[in-house]
């Protein structure tokens, strides 16, 4: 199976490349793409040089424009696929129609993957993109049991990617404005959710209280490591009951599942972090490499360096088993 | 400007399904979309009132649409979006699964579930057959007024959302199913308990989100009362007045005043406050910070927080 993984910064793409990544994928330093953090993503010239530097060793460059183009603005993110493919990328990834039919037209041997912000969930609509767009490879809603990863595979005849490492996001991504309600800003939108800018700590008698536009999401005992306030990972109350309503903090990890996802037919493993450090994405990097060539030589996963990237971290499989539901 | 009543959210039992829709024959709205919209489980217990409802709204002069399913993953799911194309209504689609069955060419309408932010993507469904727009929640002014003057050239009626708790998020996961500890497969329908979806507050008691089965609700009730100038002027058709379980038929009644100019924004505010559950607005999306933000005063009984 081929390994996705994350990079934000050129230093990370350059440290995924040496620890083993087939593929990495990166953005565009602007709304263009789901991860819009301040100090991250690529210029142009970045983007020239992380794609020979990748290329130069084999591996490939996917550019996610991945976020839904602001009404009177689409010119930038036509901009984006434009140069994503001068620059020579190997596929950008794309969540919206409007985009999608841009591309398939003014791009057309630009290689076009349905980005998880599409959320397309069955076979139906997965055919429907391919047979529309051209699209050749669906990376996969997290809201889906291996069991019916199979079943989709066995109807479809693009490619398939899964998220196994990395942040969790609980709700069907591209379908959610829980952060804009609370913040003005979105992931369709703006390519952030529940960003740092709306986020406030105060030191209260209860504990550490986080808040994010205001809102309160949860509150630490001292000395208690305390979470990032990510919206859907929050401290809540409903009725008489009080906790994480929609999910408790924490992060995929779906390490076991290597060998069910290949039965499965799943053609790449995608690892979420485009946020980390590039010591973290070498790590992980490195570990997931060994799996994978683990799994294809049919050698038991390699437990000791899988366990220890998820230390001290609560982790989930998510979706991925029907009892998450 | 007119009004359109969206697919309910929430799971209410046949009978009170059907005192709904009869209810809603003499009420001033133009359009109906009705339908499951949130979970396909729900749908046996209620999906024999559909066609009576229908037929009593049509006998009214309404416009009546059906709408997808707006996650559509199980194959007893797909089966049921792909037989909507041969009901013989208009489809609301709300999960691009809908359109996989359509025949191209065939006209349908575009609920809110649906990612329409912007030129590209109504050009692209209003080819493809698109007749009837109402824009995601989340969309600012400036963008409904982009669309708007589009869906114009294109011949395709744009609404937005103008009165209902927001859609804000869908899950694989039932946080109802999670809220009594039981699995979603096992879920024993606990989403009928709340026919206004359950309420989540902060750690300080701010009422904050609802949930209902997979999905997740603003607790705030959104309302254009104070945009309705503004929207018209943006070239927005018609509202959507999303149902809730008690006072509909006022809402309408007093969403269509409003329009008629027989009710100020601040009037319409004032009705709507201790009707709406929680007794909350808001209307940050179209126009303010953040969704959760209310143009209306704290004299309405609605001020922000605790």
């Amino acid at each position: 199976m081929e390994l996705v993984c994350p990079a934000g910064t050129p230093a990370a793409l350059r440290a995924a490349v040496e620890a083993g990544a087939q593929t990495v994928y990166c953005g565009f330093a602007d709304e263009t793409n789901a991860r819009n953090f301040p100090g991250l993503n690529f210029d142009r010239d970045e983007m020239a040089a992380g794609v020979a530097f990748a290329h130069g060793r084999g591996a490939k460059v996917l550019v996610a424009i991945n976020t839904f183009p602001h009404a009177g603005a689409e010119a930038m993110w036509h901009r984006a696929i434009a140069d994503a493919e001068t620059l020579g990328a190997d596929a950008v990834i794309l969540a919206d129609i409007g985009l999608l039919a841009h591309a398939a037209t003014h791009h057309p041997d630009l290689r076009r993957h349905l980005s998880v912000q599409a959320a397309a969930a069955n076979p139906d609509v997965i055919n429907f993109y391919a047979e529309t767009f051209g699209v050749k490879r669906v990376v996969l809603p997290r809201v889906l049991t291996v069991d019916e990863i199979a079943a989709i595979n066995r109807e479809i005849d693009v490619e398939t990617e899964v998220f196994v490492f990395g942040g969790l996001c609980v709700m069907a991504e591209g379908r959610c404005s829980l952060s804009s309600y609370a913040t003005g800003k979105s992931p369709n939108m703006n390519g952030v959710c529940s960003p740092a800018s709306h986020v406030d700590y105060a030191e209260e008698p209860g504990g550490l209280t986080a808040r994010l536009g205001g809102f309160t999401i949860h509150r630490t005992a001292k000395g208690q490591p305390a979470p990032y306030p990510t919206l859907c990972k929050g401290c809540f109350t409903s009725g008489n009951q009080t906790g994480h309503v929609f999910e408790d903090p924490v992060s995929l990890d779906a390490t076991h599942l290597i060998p069910a996802l290949a039965r499965a037919g799943v053609t790449a493993l995608k690892i979420e972090g485009r946020q980390r450090s590039r010591a973290y994405v070498a790590e992980v990097v490195r570990s997931f490499r060994a799996a994978i060539e683990a799994q294809a030589a049919g050698r038991p996963m390699p437990e000791a360096a899988l366990a220890k990237l998820s230390e001290g971290q609560a982790a989930t499989t998510g979706a991925y088993a029907k009892t998450w539901r | 400007m007119d009004l359109t009543v969206g697919p309910n959210h929430f799971f209410w039992d046949a009978a009170t399904v059907r005192v709904f829709y009869q209810g809603l024959a003499a009420a001033p709205v133009s359009r109906v979309v009705l339908g499951e919209v949130v979970c396909s489980k729900r749908l046996p217990f209620w999906q024999d009132e559909i066609a009576t409802a229908v037929e009593v709204l049509l006998a009214a002069g309404k416009d009546v649409a059906i709408t997808s399913l707006a996650l559509v993953t199980l194959k007893r799911e797909r089966k049921a979006t792909a037989a909507l194309a041969e009901i013989g209504l208009p489809i609301e689609v709300n999960d691009l699964t809908a359109l996989h069955a359509l025949p191209p060419g065939q006209p349908f309408w575009v609920g809110p579930l649906i990612n329409v932010y912007n030129e590209g993507t109504l050009r692209w469904l209003a080819a493809r057959g698109a007749v009837r727009v109402c824009l995601p929640p989340e969309l600012p002014l400036d963008s409904i007024a982009v669309l708007a003057r589009l869906g114009h050239d294109l011949g395709v009626a744009v609404e937005v959302w103008g009165h209902g708790r927001l859609p804000l998020a869908l899950s694989g996961r039932c946080y109802h199913a999670r809220l009594h500890d039981h699995a979603k497969d096992s879920c024993q329908f606990v989403c009928g308990l709340d026919p206004d979806g359950r309420d989540v507050e902060t750690l300080d008691g701010q009422k904050f989100l609802t949930v209902n089965g997979v999905q997740t609700l603003s607790q705030s009730t959104a309302s254009m009362a104070w945009q309705i100038e503004v929207l018209r002027e943006a070239g927005v058709i018609a509202l959507r007045i999303s149902p809730q379980s008690v006072d509909f038929a006022e809402i309408c009644d007093a969403y269509a005043d409003r329009i008629a100019g027989k009710l100020t924004a601040a009037e319409l505010a004032a009705t709507l406050v201790p009707k709406v559950p929680g007794g909350r607005l808001s209307d940050g999306f179209v126009r303010g910070p953040a969704g959760a933000h209310w143009s209306g005063t704290a004299t309405e009984g609605n001020r922000h927080g605790l």
